[in-house]
């Protein structure tokens, strides 16, 4: 009896240090997984978004420049991923909303920009990345789609060109690329962004009227803007749930 | 490319208003108002068919079979306008693939292929079978191999069998009119359901695409059987002729009131767009809306079917009145859904300007590819009655 | 239990119809209580699905559904699409003197591509692939400041064919770092739109200073050291007032009665006073 005991504890012992040193390192290892899935958990919860301050745009149109550059958007002025309006109201109601080739070049006095203009201003349009997007709900064959991190996209291979989602975007961010016949639209730059660049429109805008950061990062220009501004959205009655946030955003805007 | 720019250069000088820079280009044209078109005749003239059977209006057998086979002509010809719509029309099986549940447009894989094949086809196959197999016992040569084939080889011709093939017709017209229902108001759902374009997202638009559907499929019947019994120089079933008017009337008289009822909705809310959507009925659309759908294609109609339908007319003149009132007809229901579709994209969605619609006449999207495909299915009806006739004289009974 | 059965038609023909030919020596088939034609559409429907899935199962794009209702490999071809821009913190790796100075410059909140044009290129490969760099230019700068009326206010403008015509605009203003030469000597220079309404208004004779307290910080942080506004009645009451003697043609109003708690501006609009 006590030599199998003895045996038996042996045994135990020389057993203790190996399953230790296993079960330690099994903790170890979940400890770092965990660490390894939260951080995954973070970039995968990257939820982008843009805000526009109107009141610093200076209608330019750099932004509309620098994304036709950036993108291969076609040159001709049918065909924008982003585009600049210029609001004039008169004293009398009237209200004049021009935007002369999206505002590639800028824009030019008129005749019209008198003493009986009330306010004037510039807003910056694009794809409001939306978080119910009603284009993503339409698309008949699964060609455009929200990612993760909450762009919408547009895949230009599967893409059957029915133009249904260009119908359906209540803000006319989408077109028709004439070479390829198939859907097109802002896409805040998602190869840039991926890489940790910003959108062309924000990158070269000269006012810091565009701003661009992950909604749910605790400091980024956007998240100021967030803090500090009301924000307004395009359409809100439609409930398209955009991600493109504007503060001092006029109610004649459309 | 170059003529594409070019003509939309040319549009840019007649733009009124402010549209959004990407709303130059109008992306449904006259062969996305052809697609709504087309299947609102196969609707109606299926709808039709099932009077006959499922509700026992006898007056309108003799134009049963035909109904059946117009419906055919036109289903067949259908998906031939979205095709050369689409951007890659090469990609279309997508939709088979890999359609996106949410979207109105992938139904259209289903509900068709559902329709053409377990509605129509098997209803006329049914329909037919008992004649086919006689027909491929009679005939020599070709025909005879043809209706072989086409009763896949069925010989049996028992009371039993052919007791069945009716109780078979029955049932599938009982399925098919909502079926019918699917097929065309589904069509106006995908227009209905766009809460981006006022015009067009509304409740009542499906239910108005069906009813116009009904309308326009009836009339194209009576319009068929006239012209179809005078080619064989045959006498015309007036009791056959009365019937299909009533129907007509009635349906033209829900239509109106839809319609009515659409557009005293929209100026009683007075909602934000209402500004913009009368611009678009008064300077757009005053022609195509208010002389050619309402003055033309209904009140007109309506009043030469009431006379005829309530005064005593000799027969001779009350046939012409019919034949007018339904040719009207289609004229108004072809302007109904111009004016859906394409007025739906004359305005912004900025709600503060207009643009205008370019129709070409050459290319795929121009006016005579469209003439072309509304022939083509009297083309393939043509076709069919050689195949099947729907006569009575044909029948093997 | 189905009970198929296969027997010659002949049974069948209450017609007594001449058979010719084999085309009429077919089968009957039976499955159960369906009849014979609803065996034969049936075998054909059949037929038909089990095409639709094998054809389903060949086609469908392989990465399809694994993110959701899309092909995920579009997103890697998305993403590997061509950078254009570098962004101005790869142009001041090499470039750094020139970004030190417009880092302090009033052009700090502009990328170095705004005016050199998209760069990435040319930081890939600096000999061939030379960036924009406009000389004798006066419209390079026309688009941020040309003046436009609808430009807010407190950005500097000009009016090209008036200001120092035919200079190009580097002559005076280093793109780094622009700050004019002399400093402007009216507020007009960033507040036009309102000093040209308030030249065709009744305050015309009024400068900016008489009822704007401007602090000298006010040129080079505009927003943080706003001018101030007057914050008395009394204070427009010294021409507009009914004990006032400085401007005998001005409208004078008794102050006490008028306006109630409001200041004067908070109705009226100075720099438009008859607008």
């Amino acid at each position: 009896m006590p030599r199998e005991y003895a045996r038996r504890e042996i045994l135990i012992k020389l057993m203790e240090f190996p399953c230790s040193a296993l079960l330690l390192s099994l903790c170890g290892l979940q400890e770092v997984e965990a660490t390894a899935e939260r951080a995954d958990e973070a970039t995968a919860e990257a939820l982008y978004g843009m805000g526009i301050q109107v009141d610093k745009c200076i209608g330019c149109g750099s932004c509309v420049a620098a994304c036709k550059a950036e993108n291969d958007v076609p040159e001709e002025p049918f065909y924008f991923r982003t585009w600049v309006e210029r609001y004039v109201i008169h004293d009398d109601g009237r209200v004049q909303v021009d935007s002369p080739d999206g505002g590639i070049r800028g824009f030019t006095s008129r005749q019209e920009d008198g003493a009986s203009v009330l306010r004037a201003f510039f807003v910056p349009k694009l794809c409001n990345q939306c978080d119910n997007p009603p284009c993503v709900q339409v698309c008949p064959v699964g060609a455009t789609f929200k990612t993760e991190d909450g762009v919408i996209l547009v895949d230009s291979d599967y893409c059957i060109g029915c133009r249904y989602c260009i119908q359906a975007c209540p803000y006319g961010a989408r077109y028709l690329d004439p070479r390829t016949k198939t859907a097109d639209k802002c896409t805040f730059c998602y190869h840039r962004i991926k890489q940790g660049l910003l959108p062309a429109c924000v990158e070269v805008c000269p006012t810091q009227a565009r701003v661009f950061g992950e909604l749910t990062s605790r400091a980024s220009p956007l998240r100021r803007m967030m803090r500090m501004s009301e924000l307004q959205v395009l359409k809100p009655s439609l409930n398209t749930e955009p991600k493109v946030y504007y503060s001092k955003l006029d109610g004649e805007v459309r | 490319m170059a003529e594409h720019f070019e003509r939309l250069e040319s549009i840019l000088g007649q733009i009124s208003g402010y549209i959004y820079p990407n709303e130059i280009e109008l992306h449904w044209g006259l062969l996305v108002v052809l697609y709504p078109y087309i299947t609102g005749l196969v609707a109606g003239a299926f709808i039709l068919a099932s009077l006959e059977k499922v509700f026992r209006v006898k007056e309108i057998e003799p134009t049963y079979r035909l109904s059946l086979l117009t419906a055919l002509a036109f289903l067949l010809v259908a998906p031939l306008p979205l095709l050369a719509h689409l951007g890659h029309p090469e990609r279309s099986f997508e939709i088979f693939l890999t359609p996106q549940f949410r979207s109105a447009m992938a139904m259209f894989g289903f509900v068709y292929a559902w329709y053409l094949t377990l509605v129509l086809v098997l209803e006329i196959w049914f329909e037919y079978r008992a004649d086919m197999v006689r027909w491929s016992q009679g005939e020599k040569g070709l025909k005879r191999v043809l209706h072989w084939v086409l009763s896949l080889g069925s010989r049996d011709l028992s009371p039993a069998a052919v007791a069945f093939d009716r109780k078979a017709v029955f049932t599938i017209t009982v399925i098919g009119i909502p079926s019918a229902f699917l097929l065309h108001g589904y069509v106006g759902f995908i227009f209905g359901s766009v809460k981006a374009n006022p015009w067009w997202s509304s409740v009542l638009m499906p239910i108005v695409f069906l009813f116009s559907a009904i309308v326009s499929g009836i009339s194209l019947v009576l319009i068929l059987y006239y012209v179809t019994t005078m080619m064989r120089r045959k006498p015309l079933d007036m009791a056959c002729l009365d019937k299909l008017s009533e129907f007509l009337l009635y349906a033209l008289i829900v239509d109106f009131s839809l319609e009515l009822l659409d557009f005293i909705h929209r100026l009683y809310e007075s909602e934000e767009s209402i500004k913009i959507l009368s611009e678009l009925i008064f300077i757009k659309l005053g022609l195509s809306l208010t002389i050619v759908q309402i003055l033309l294609g209904t009140i007109v109609p309506l009043a030469l079917l009431a006379v005829a339908r309530f005064t005593q007319l000799p027969a001779e003149l009350k046939r012409v009145t019919y034949f007018i009132a339904a040719l009207l007809v289609q004229v108004g229901i072809f302007s109904t859904r111009w004016n859906v579709v394409i007025g739906g994209q004359l305005f912004s969605k900025s709600l503060r300007g207009l643009t205008v619609y370019k129709l070409e006449l050459g290319g795929m999207e121009g006016l005579f590819s469209s003439i072309g495909l509304l022939l083509l299915p009297f083309l393939i009806l043509f076709v069919l009655v050689k195949v099947l006739p729907p006569w009575d004289e044909a029948r093997g009974e | 239990m189905a009970k198929i059965g296969l027997y010659r038609p002949q049974q069948y023909r209450p017609f007594g119809l001449h058979t010719v030919g084999s085309l009429d020596g077919g089968f009957v088939l039976r499955i159960g209580r369906f009849p014979d034609q609803v065996v034969r559409v049936g075998i054909l429907l059949v037929a038909a699905v089990i095409a639709m899935v094998l054809i389903r199962e060949r086609f469908v794009p392989e990465s399809f559904g694994e993110l959701g209702h899309y092909r995920a490999d579009a997103i890697p071809t998305i993403e590997s699409q061509a950078i254009r821009y570098a962004g101005s913190l790869i142009c001041i790796d090499c470039h750094d003197e020139q970004g030190a100075i417009k880092s302090a410059s009033y052009h700090r909140t502009l990328t170095c591509e705004i005016c050199h044009g998209p760069s990435a290129a040319h930081a890939e490969d600096y000999e061939s692939q030379l960036p924009v760099v406009e000389r004798d230019s006066r419209t390079a700068c026309l688009p941020c400041h040309q003046y436009l009326p609808s430009r807010p206010t407190g950005f500097p403008q000009i009016i090209e064919q008036l200001h120092n015509p035919p200079q190009p605009c580097i002559g005076c203003h280093d793109p780094h770092d622009p700050t004019p030469p002399e400093i402007p000597g009216s507020c007009a220079a960033c507040h036009a739109q309102i000093a040209r309404t308030k030249s065709v208004s009744h305050h015309f004779q009024l400068s900016c200073e008489t009822c704007h307290e401007t602090s000298p910080e006010h040129l080079q942080s505009p927003r943080s050291f706003l001018p101030k506004r007057p914050t008395s009645r009394e204070f427009c009451a010294g021409c507009h007032g009914t004990i006032a003697d400085a401007a005998p043609s001005a409208p004078q109003v008794d102050i006490a009665a008028h306006g109630d708690r409001y200041l004067c501006w908070q109705c009226h609009y100075p720099h438009f006073p008859e607008g």
